[in-house]
């Protein structure tokens, strides 16, 4: 009896009721994740069925012919991220150092206010930033830049038509470096001050101290804030659409236009007819499901291996 | 305050006791995008004379009405292009009866290009069309468009071709053109609301495929005529299978369905695409309203057969307003006639 007097008790102080309620909102994000692939495979079993392992490597995508492969979707959605991710992570990260340990206070906060603003900007504007303004540059400026010097290699061969994994690779670049930003910036501005102040103590210049102190010291949270914009890039559909070409095919150059699974999602699936075609496209949102699941795992296995190698760098 | 709180219960009072009055009877449809904007107007109209009834339809693409008028969720569904067997067999299964076809506006795709140097309208045969979106010709001087173009400059570019990347009405009529014109066409490609492109970049919607084309030198596509009319984008002539090179305007688009009337099937599941008569625009198409042609909701099988009599006499007056060319009387006689079928 003594137990429930206690969680009487405690239920009077609230703390039982604030724990119960916590613990529902808790669960609940496990149920949805939980009920979102159990629906997804449900509504995928047709192409399962009938392509099976296929459908991860065939490159065709015919709605007439009913036959489906996930392929040049899949490497559309990688390249895209990686590109987008290898533009945006140094500028992002560069951008937080400045304004973390640099700027002066007011210049950090106001300039982070206009980060926030970047990134409450819809996607959909991004695209039409990405089609008035990246699109002719990328034709007119950056592609004869990189395909005279470098057009032997296969990654800058022509031509290119303005759209394309490259185009697509910027336009999201531009869409998730304020998240590395704001969140990397929180996580620098949170590292204690005796961290530095110790380090300046044995003579280490600022950007010493920054570089090889404050900088390892956040690496986790920044690596967080790197997961986070590559969530965003593999998910992101409007903007997307808008700039890489839809085409579904897999070509070397990253001026080609190519196509990602978020964008042929939305696009076909208003009218999508047969019932194959329709369990393709929620086959394709279960392969960006996983995609997404396995990428993450991977982050955070990086994360545990470096920070465990990390712990010997801070002496 | 208590004078506030009074003034509320009895305007809550009032407007309940209005709501239960008349209450309207509520028929929900969905389906395809293109006629949406004509639809609305005609439910919204419709309503306006008829208080007791209200039409209520959702744009969510053709195949969605199709699947939701398939699975009774909606009262009558709507597509650009008309259900294959399979889908009607899918029907008869799912619901015990069939499903009724009835045309309600035409609509057309048309080409549009971007070529440096050329302004005026460009024409083009149906070879010519059907090379180009096969891939096989590839510039711009090419003799099959040069061919007709007699004094048109045209340069020696490569030609970029542009499509809708979602599914569309559009795209059906469009690939069901070029199935009619080309063997190549109807064995490699065939007709769809998405297809897979032998070439071609996609654009999403006709403002993606517009952005793409007039940011693209050398691009060509095509769109839907209420959207390059609304938007005063230029689109060339298509040689009918008459001979004679037709602009699309809302004449030809009605010639075309009054060419192909005579051989109206009685299910009004038809193509007509190339369509004989000289003045016929050859990209042209119906769009459906899909009945059960079984209602057992008697007030909403007398709403619907009132709504469709209405539409085919006063309601096809609204229609050239908002740029939709309306149906030829001998379509309308034919359906005036079918109504008697819903039951």
């Amino acid at each position: 009896m003594a137990g429930s007097r206690s969680f009487l008790s405690r239920l009077r102080d609230g703390d039982e009721i604030a724990r119960l309620i916590t613990l529902v909102f808790a669960a609940s994000v496990v149920l949805i994740t939980i009920l979102l692939v159990y629906e997804l495979w449900i509504n995928s079993a047709l192409p399962r069925q009938k392509f099976g392992l296929h459908f991860f490597v065939t490159q065709v995508w015919d709605p007439v012919m009913d036959e489906y492969g996930a392929l040049p979707f899949v490497y559309g959605t990688l390249v895209t991220s990686a590109v987008a991710l290898l533009l945006a992570v140094p500028l992002g990260i560069g951008a937080a150092i400045f304004l973390a340990e640099l700027a002066p206070p007011r210049v950090s906060d106001a300039l982070q206010f206009f980060i926030d603003l970047l990134a409450a900007v819809p996607s959909v504007i991004y695209g039409l930033l990405g089609v008035f303004i990246v699109v002719p540059m990328m034709r007119t400026v950056i592609f004869p830049a990189l395909n005279k010097p470098f057009g032997y290699l296969p990654i800058f061969k022509g031509p290119s038509y303005g759209v394309g994994f490259f185009t697509a690779g910027i336009v999201l670049a531009i869409m998730v470096i304020p998240y590395i930003i704001s969140v990397s910036r929180e996580v620098l501005l949170s590292v204690p001050g005796d961290q530095r102040e110790a380090a300046l103590a044995v003579g280490s210049t600022r950007w010493e101290s920054t570089w090889k102190v404050v900088v390892p010291f956040a690496k986790t949270g920044i690596m967080g804030s790197i997961f986070l914009a590559l969530a965003r890039a593999l998910g992101e559909t409007m903007a997307v659409t808008m700039v890489i070409g839809n085409t579904p095919k897999i070509a070397a150059s990253l001026f080609a236009p190519g196509y990602s699974i978020a964008a042929v999602i939305a696009n076909e699936f208003t009218e999508a007819t047969g019932d194959l075609y329709l369990q393709s496209l929620i086959a394709l949102g279960l392969v960006l499901f996983l995609l997404t699941f396995i990428l993450n795992g991977l982050a955070r296995l990086l994360i545990l291996v470096t920070t465990q190698k990390g712990s010997g760098v801070s002496n | 305050m208590k004078r506030l709180t009074g003034a509320l219960l009895a305007l809550l009072v009032v407007g309940v006791l209005a709501w239960a009055a008349q209450n309207p009877l509520l028929i929900n449809g969905a389906g395809a995008t293109f006629p949406y904007p004509i639809y609305s107007k005609w439910f919204d109209v419709y309503h306006g004379k008829n208080p007791s009834i209200q039409f209520n339809y959702q744009s969510v693409g053709s195949g969605a009405g199709i699947k939701q008028v398939t699975e009774g969720t909606v009262d009558f569904g709507a597509t650009d292009g008309p259900m294959n067997d399979e889908q009607m067999k899918a029907f008869q299964d799912k619901r015990k009866t069939s499903i009724l076809h009835f045309p309600t506006v035409l609509g057309a795709a048309v080409p549009t290009y971007n070529v440096p140097g050329v302004s005026g309208a460009l024409n083009f045969t149906p070879e010519a069309l059907a090379g180009i979106f096969l891939g096989k010709i590839t510039k711009w001087n090419d003799p099959a468009i040069a061919g007709p173009n007699k004094g048109v400059n045209l340069p020696a570019n490569d030609i970029v071709v542009v499509h809708r990347s979602d599914g569309s009405g559009t795209t059906y009529i469009w690939t069901d053109y070029l199935s009619k014109v080309s063997d190549e066409w109807k064995g490699k490609v065939s007709r769809a609301t998405s297809v897979n492109w032998p070439v071609g970049l996609g654009g999403k919607g006709n403002e993606g495929v517009t952005g793409l084309i007039k940011q693209t030198p050398n691009a060509i596509g095509y769109v839907e005529l209420i959207y390059a009319a609304q938007n005063n984008i230029p689109y060339g002539s298509v040689k009918n299978s008459a001979g004679t090179f037709v602009k699309a305007d809302l004449a030809s688009v009605s010639a075309a369905a009054a060419g192909a009337a005579k051989e109206m099937p009685d299910d009004f599941r038809v193509s007509i695409t190339n369509a004989p008569g000289k003045t016929a625009y050859p990209i042209s198409s119906f769009t459906w309203l899909l009945i059960p042609a079984k209602i057992d909701d008697t007030g909403k099988r007398d709403a619907i057969k009132g709504f469709l009599k209405w539409m085919l006499s006063d309601g096809q007056g609204n229609a050239e307003a908002l740029s939709y060319a309306k149906l030829p009387k001998e379509v309308v006689q034919k359906e005036e006639k079918a109504i008697s079928n819903i039951q």
